[in-house]
C-alpha cells in the first residue's frame, strides 16, 4: 500500500466533539509544532452550537509558511464517531487514520488503502483517572502524546509549553504530563514510530508570533487609543470586544486611582453598539465597535448619519457568511458592498483589508487615526478565517513616538483669536472639515449636529445649492481618503507579463502559494493586493497595464470586482472573477486551477485525461 | 411659528446669574413649532431652569431624536453643542457621548413617538444602565410632524382629530423608568410652569439617571374633545403629589414652609431639594410605594405630577463602570498606549 511520505508538509485534522475540551489540546498540538521551528497554520471548523455537534481543526504544517487552507487531509484524528464515515472518506489514499480503538469499530468501516493507528484512549484515560471530566479531558491529551510519537516531536517541547501554561499550578502541570506520556509510552510500546508523514526541527519560524486576528485588532485598539467600546454578541466577532476588555484590565488600569481609563458597554443590541460609539466619537473619545454581518445591516441607519454629520467612527466587521443568519460560523467576504455603501441615500465609507493578524493589528490603530483624520466611519473588513483561528505572523511594532493623529479640530484658543468656524466648510480643500468638540468655549464654536442638510456654517437648509455643496464636499473628502488609506501592495511577477491578480484580505496566503505554483509551472502574474477602499490611482494603472487581470474574492457576486468597475469606470470584460464561497477559506489550489484554466482552457484531448484529484 | 427674531440686544439691566449671563444667553434660534404648542413652553421652563442654576451654557451637551419634540433642542441653549440623532436612538448617541466625557450635563430631549414608540428599547436600556442626563419627555400622545397619526403612549379609547378611536393599550413611560431604576421620575405638564421649572433643575442637579415626562398638548393635532393630552383634560385630571423648589448648594433657604409638609432631599452635588408635600401619604423615595399611587391614581383617570420618586444618593455608569474621572477624550498617547516596551513582551507570550 501507497504510504504518504512528507516530512514537515502535510495537514492533519482532528475531528471532535464540541464541547468535548479538545480544543485546548489540538492549539498544544499546533503549537508544539511551531516551537519545533516548523510554520503551522490550524484552523477551527465549528458549528454554531455549544455542545455535542461535531467540530473540526485542521493543522496544515508547512515549512515553506503557506498559511492559506491546503484542501485534502493526510492524516485523521478521528474522534467523533457521528462524522466517522465523512472523515475517513477524507483522507488521501495512502495517509493515515488515528482513532480510539477502546470499541471494536466493524471492518467495514474502514478503508483499504489508509493506514490505520488505533489506540484504546478511552480505556488509558479510564485507567489513570477516576473523575469523569478527568477522563474526557486528558483523553484529548493522551492522544496528543501519542501523536507526538507518531509524528516525531520532541518530548521537551511539550513539557516547556506545560511548565508556561501551568506556571504556579503544579498539580495541573503534573496531572498534564501524565496524560501526554501515557500517550507516548503506549506508542513506543505497541506501534511503529514515526510515521511517514512527521514533523523534523528547522528554522522557518523566526521571530513571528502566533494568535488570531480578533485579539490583533482588540490590542491595535488598545494601542491606537480608543477609550470607548460598545457591543453586541455577534459570531464570529465577540472576541474583539472581549480581548479589549482583557487588556484594557491589563494596561489601563490606574495605577494610582485603580480607575479605569476605558468604558466598555456591551449594548442592548448593534443600533445602541453603533449609537454610542457615534455619541463618543462626536464628544471627542476615540470610541469603536466590532461586529458581524447581521449586526452591519442593523447599524446601517447610523453609519448613514456618521457619514453625513461627519462623526469619527470605528467599526471591526469580522465577516462571517450571509445573506440574513447565514453561516454563522463559516468564512466569507461578502459585506464589501453592505459596507462600502451602507445607508440610504448617496454614501462611500472606507473599507480597510487586513492580511493577518498583524495588520489586524496595524490597521485597527490606524482606523482610529483615520477616522479622527477624515471624520467619517471606517470598517476594518477582517473575517472569520483570519478573525478567530491563530496565524504565524509578523511580530507586532510600535512606535513610541508616535502621535494621535486627532484630526481637524479647533481649540478655544484658536476659536477665541477669531478664527473663522464653519463646520461643514472647506477651508484647506481636502474636503475635511473643521470641527469643534462639546464645551470647548463659552460663547463660540457650539453647533447644532444633525442628520438634516445644512449650510457650511451648519445652519438647517434645504436649499440645493447648500446641498449640492455639501455633497460635492463629501465626495472631495473621500477623494483625499484614498491618498490617506494604507496603498496596495505590488507583487511583480518573475518576467514581464500582460496578466495580472488582484486579491485582498483573507485570500493573502493561498494566493501567495498560489502564485508560486502557478510561477513554476510558467504561467506568469503579477499581483496587487489590496488593502483598502476608496482606491488610489495606483490601482487603475494596474488594471491598464494588463491585458486581463483576474479578481479574486470570497463571495458569490464578484463585489470587489463591482466596486473596481463602479469606482474606476473600467470595461468589465477586462476583469476575470475567480470566486470562492463555500465558507471553507480559499485554497491555493482553487485560485491556480481557476487561473490555469482560463489562461489556456482545456483542449479537447485534454478532457479526456482523468481529472487531478485535486481539481475535484 | 412667528418669522420675526427678537433682537440680540436687551435692556442694560436685565439680571445676570452668578456666571455672568443674562436669561437671553440660554436661548436659541427662533422655533418653527406652531404657536402655541406646549414644547415651547418647555423650552422655556429649560432655559429658565439652566439660567437660574448658573450652568454655563457650553456645559451642557443636548440631544434629541427625531419629531417635533426632537427639534427644540435648536430653540434654547444656541451656545451648547447640539445632536438631532436618528429616531427613537438619542438615548444610545446620549451614553456615548457620556461615556466620552462624564464633565458635561447631558440634556435629552425626545417625544413620545420617539421614546416610547420606535425608541422604546434604547429609552428602558438607558434607565437600566443608569447614564447621568435629565431625558425629558415632551409626550402628546401623537406624531406632529407626520400629521396626527397617535403614538404609543395615547391612551386606550382617545380619539384622534381625524375621529380614530384608538384601541392600543397606552406605554407609561413613568411606570417603565420606575421599575428600570431611573433613580429621579417626575411627571409634568407643559402649561405648569411653575412646577416644572424646579422639576428641571432637580433632574439635572441629580447623579443618575433622571427622567421627566412632561404632557406637552399638540395644539394642532391633539388638543379636541376626546384627546385625554389636551390642556383641557390635562388641567381638569391634574393631580399633582408634591411641588418643589430647587436649592442649588450653598444658597440660603429662602422658602418657608408650613411644618409638615415640607420633605427635605439632598442630592448627591449637595443641592436642596424642597419638597412640599402636597399628599401626606406619599413618599417619594419609595420606589414601590411611588409606583403602587401611580397605579392605582391612574386607574381613576387622574394625572398624577410631581416629583413621583427620588433617590437622593444615586449613582450612576460611571461608577459601576469605574471610570476616571479625568474625561476620556482628554486622554492622550501617554495615558492610553502601553508602549513599545509591553508590546514586546506580548509578542514574547505569543511564540
Amino acid at each position: 500500500m501507497k504510504r504518504i511520505e512528507a516530512i514537515n508538509d502535510f495537514v492533519i485534522k482532528f475531528a471532535n466533539v464540541n464541547g468535548s475540551g479538545s480544543a485546548s489540546a489540538n492549539e498544544l498540538f499546533a503549537k508544539a509544532v511551531m516551537r519545533m521551528g516548523v510554520p503551522v497554520s490550524p484552523r477551527n471548523i465549528f458549528p454554531s452550537n455549544i455542545q455535542g455537534m461535531p467540530t473540526w481543526y485542521e493543522a496544515r504544517v508547512c515549512e515553506k509558511g503557506y498559511h492559506g487552507r491546503r484542501g485534502g487531509v493526510d492524516m485523521m484524528v478521528a474522534m467523533n464517531p457521528q462524522t466517522w464515515d465523512t472523515d475517513v472518506a477524507e483522507i488521501e489514499p495512502g495517509g493515515y487514520l488515528f482513532y480510539d480503538s477502546t470499541r471494536p469499530i466493524p471492518e467495514s468501516k474502514f478503508r483499504q488503502d489508509v493506514h490505520v493507528i488505533g489506540i484504546p484512549l478511552t480505556e488509558i484515560s479510564n485507567a489513570a483517572y477516576a473523575d469523569p471530566r478527568q477522563r474526557q479531558l486528558f483523553k484529548n491529551i493522551i492522544y496528543v502524546g501519542a501523536l507526538s510519537v507518531l509524528l516525531d516531536l520532541d518530548a521537551a517541547v511539550f513539557e516547556k509549553l506545560f511548565a508556561e501554561q501551568y506556571k504556579g499550578k503544579e498539580r495541573l502541570l503534573d496531572s498534564n504530563l501524565k496524560a501526554l506520556h501515557l500517550g507516548r509510552d503506549y506508542v513506543k510500546t505497541h506501534l511503529e514510530a514515526p510515521l511517514g508523514i512527521r514533523v523534523q526541527k528547522a528554522d522557518k519560524v523566526g521571530d513571528q508570533i502566533f494568535t488570531d486576528g480578533n485579539s490583533a485588532a482588540a490590542l491595535g485598539c488598545v494601542y491606537g487609543g480608543a477609550t470607548v467600546a460598545a457591543w453586541y454578541p455577534i459570531t464570529p466577532s465577540s472576541s474583539v470586544p472581549e480581548a479589549f476588555q482583557k487588556y484594557c484590565d491589563k494596561f489601563r488600569v490606574d495605577p494610582v486611582t485603580g480607575q479605569n481609563n476605558f468604558a466598555i458597554v456591551q449594548a442592548e443590541d448593534e443600533l445602541a453598539s453603533i449609537g454610542m460609539v457615534i455619541g463618543a466619537g462626536w464628544n471627542g473619545a476615540r470610541a469603536f465597535t466590532a461586529t458581524s454581518g447581521p449586526g452591519i445591516s442593523l447599524m446601517t441607519e447610523f453609519i448613514g448619519l456618521a457619514y453625513f454629520a461627519e462623526i469619527p467612527v470605528t467599526i471591526i466587521n469580522v465577516q462571517r457568511g450571509g445573506p440574513s443568519t447565514g453561516m454563522p460560523t463559516r468564512t466569507q467576504q461578502s459585506d464589501l458592498i453592505c459596507c462600502a455603501y451602507a445607508s440610504h441615500g448617496d454614501t462611500k465609507h472606507v473599507l480597510l483589508f487586513p492580511q493577518d493578524p498583524y495588520e489586524c493589528f496595524e490597521q485597527s490603530a490606524a482606523a482610529l487615526d483615520l477616522a479622527e483624520r477624515l471624520q467619517t466611519p471606517i470598517f476594518l473588513m477582517t473575517d472569520l478565517d483570519i478573525g478567530m483561528n491563530q496565524r504565524l505572523c509578523k511580530p507586532f511594532v510600535w512606535d513610541d513616538a508616535r502621535e494621535y493623529d486627532r484630526g481637524k479640530v479647533m481649540t478655544a484658543a484658536e476659536l477665541e483669536a477669531g478664527k473663522d468656524f464653519g463646520r461643514y466648510k472647506d477651508v484647506d480643500g481636502d474636503g475635511i472639515p473643521w470641527r469643534t468638540l462639546p464645551g470647548t468655549h463659552p460663547t463660540k464654536g457650539a453647533f447644532f449636529t444633525r442628520g438634516t442638510t445644512r449650510d457650511p456654517y451648519a445652519r438647517y437648509s434645504e436649499r440645493g445649492p447648500d446641498y449640492i455643496y455639501n455633497m460635492e464636499r463629501l465626495l472631495r473628502k473621500f477623494k483625499t481618503a484614498a491618498d490617506l488609506v494604507p496603498q496596495p501592495v505590488l507583487r511583480p511577477a518573475s518576467e514581464k507579463t500582460p496578466l495580472g491578480v488582484i486579491y485582498f484580505g483573507s485570500t493573502s496566503p493561498a494566493m501567495r502559494e498560489a502564485l508560486d505554483v502557478l510561477d513554476a509551472e510558467g504561467l506568469h502574474l503579477d499581483a496587487m493586493r489590496l488593502r483598502a477602499f476608496p482606491f488610489p490611482e495606483s490601482v487603475n494603472r494596474f488594471i491598464a497595464e494588463h491585458e486581463k487581470v483576474f479578481v479574486v474574492e470570497q463571495n458569490r457576486d464578484a463585489q470587489m470586482h463591482s466596486m473596481l468597475v463602479n469606482e474606476l469606470e473600467i470595461d468589465p470584460a477586462s476583469l476575470v472573477k475567480v470566486l470562492h464561497y463555500d465558507g471553507t477559506p480559499i485554497t491555493a489550489r482553487f485560485i491556480a486551477r481557476a487561473i490555469r484554466q482560463s489562461v489556456n482552457p482545456p483542449q479537447p484531448e485534454a478532457l479526456k485525461l482523468p481529472k487531478q484529484k485535486e481539481l475535484v | 411659528m412667528t418669522y420675526i427674531a427678537k433682537p440680540r440686544l436687551h435692556h442694560p439691566t436685565l439680571a445676570t446669574n452668578k456666571v455672568g449671563y443674562t436669561r437671553r444667553d440660554y436661548e436659541g434660534r427662533i422655533s418653527t413649532l406652531c404657536a402655541g404648542c406646549g414644547h415651547d413652553s418647555i423650552s422655556a421652563a429649560i432655559i429658565q431652569a439652566c439660567w437660574e442654576l448658573d450652568i454655563e451654557p457650553h456645559r451642557v451637551a443636548k440631544l434629541s431624536g427625531i419629531g417635533c419634540s426632537s427639534k427644540t433642542p435648536d430653540y434654547f441653549l444656541g451656545a451648547s453643542h447640539g445632536f438631532n440623532t436618528v429616531h427613537g436612538r438619542m438615548p444610545s448617541v446620549l451614553t456615548g457621548a457620556n461615556m466620552a466625557n462624564r464633565d458635561l450635563l447631558y440634556l435629552g430631549v425626545s417625544g413620545d413617538g420617539d421614546s416610547a414608540s420606535i425608541g422604546l428599547g434604547q429609552f428602558a436600556n438607558a434607565m437600566r444602565r443608569g447614564v447621568r442626563m435629565a431625558y425629558i419627555v415632551e409626550n402628546n400622545g401623537v406624531y406632529g410632524l407626520t400629521k396626527g397619526q397617535f403614538s404609543a403612549t395615547a391612551d386606550r379609547g382617545s380619539k384622534s382629530k381625524k375621529g380614530v378611536i384608538n384601541s392600543d393599550s397606552p406605554v407609561d413611560l413613568v411606570g417603565i423608568a420606575l421599575q428600570l431604576g431611573a433613580t429621579y421620575v417626575a411627571r409634568s405638564f407643559s402649561g405648569d410652569k411653575a412646577q416644572l421649572v424646579p422639576l428641571i433643575k432637580g433632574a439635572m442637579a441629580h447623579g443618575g439617571a433622571a427622567f421627566i415626562d412632561v404632557i406637552s398638548p399638540c395644539v394642532t393635532f391633539n388638543n379636541h374633545g376626546g384627546s385625554t393630552k389636551s390642556y383641557d383634560y390635562v388641567r381638569q385630571h391634574n393631580d399633582a403629589v408634591s411641588r418643589i423648589d430647587f436649592m442649588p448648594q450653598h444658597s440660603e433657604i429662602t422658602a418657608e414652609y408650613a411644618a409638615g409638609e415640607l420633605v427635605e432631599v439632598a442630592q448627591h452635588d449637595g443641592s436642596l431639594l424642597h419638597l412640599r408635600k402636597l399628599h401626606l401619604d406619599y413618599d417619594p423615595t419609595d420606589r414601590y410605594a411611588a409606583m403602587s399611587y401611580m397605579n392605582s391614581h391612574q386607574a381613576r383617570g387622574e394625572v398624577v405630577t410631581g416629583l413621583l420618586y427620588i433617590d437622593p444618593l444615586a449613582t450612576d455608569l460611571h461608577t459601576s463602570m469605574n471610570t476616571s474621572e479625568t474625561p476620556l477624550n482628554t486622554m492622550s498617547a501617554r495615558q492610553l498606549c502601553p508602549g513599545a516596551g509591553a508590546l514586546d513582551k506580548i509578542n514574547a507570550s505569543l511564540r
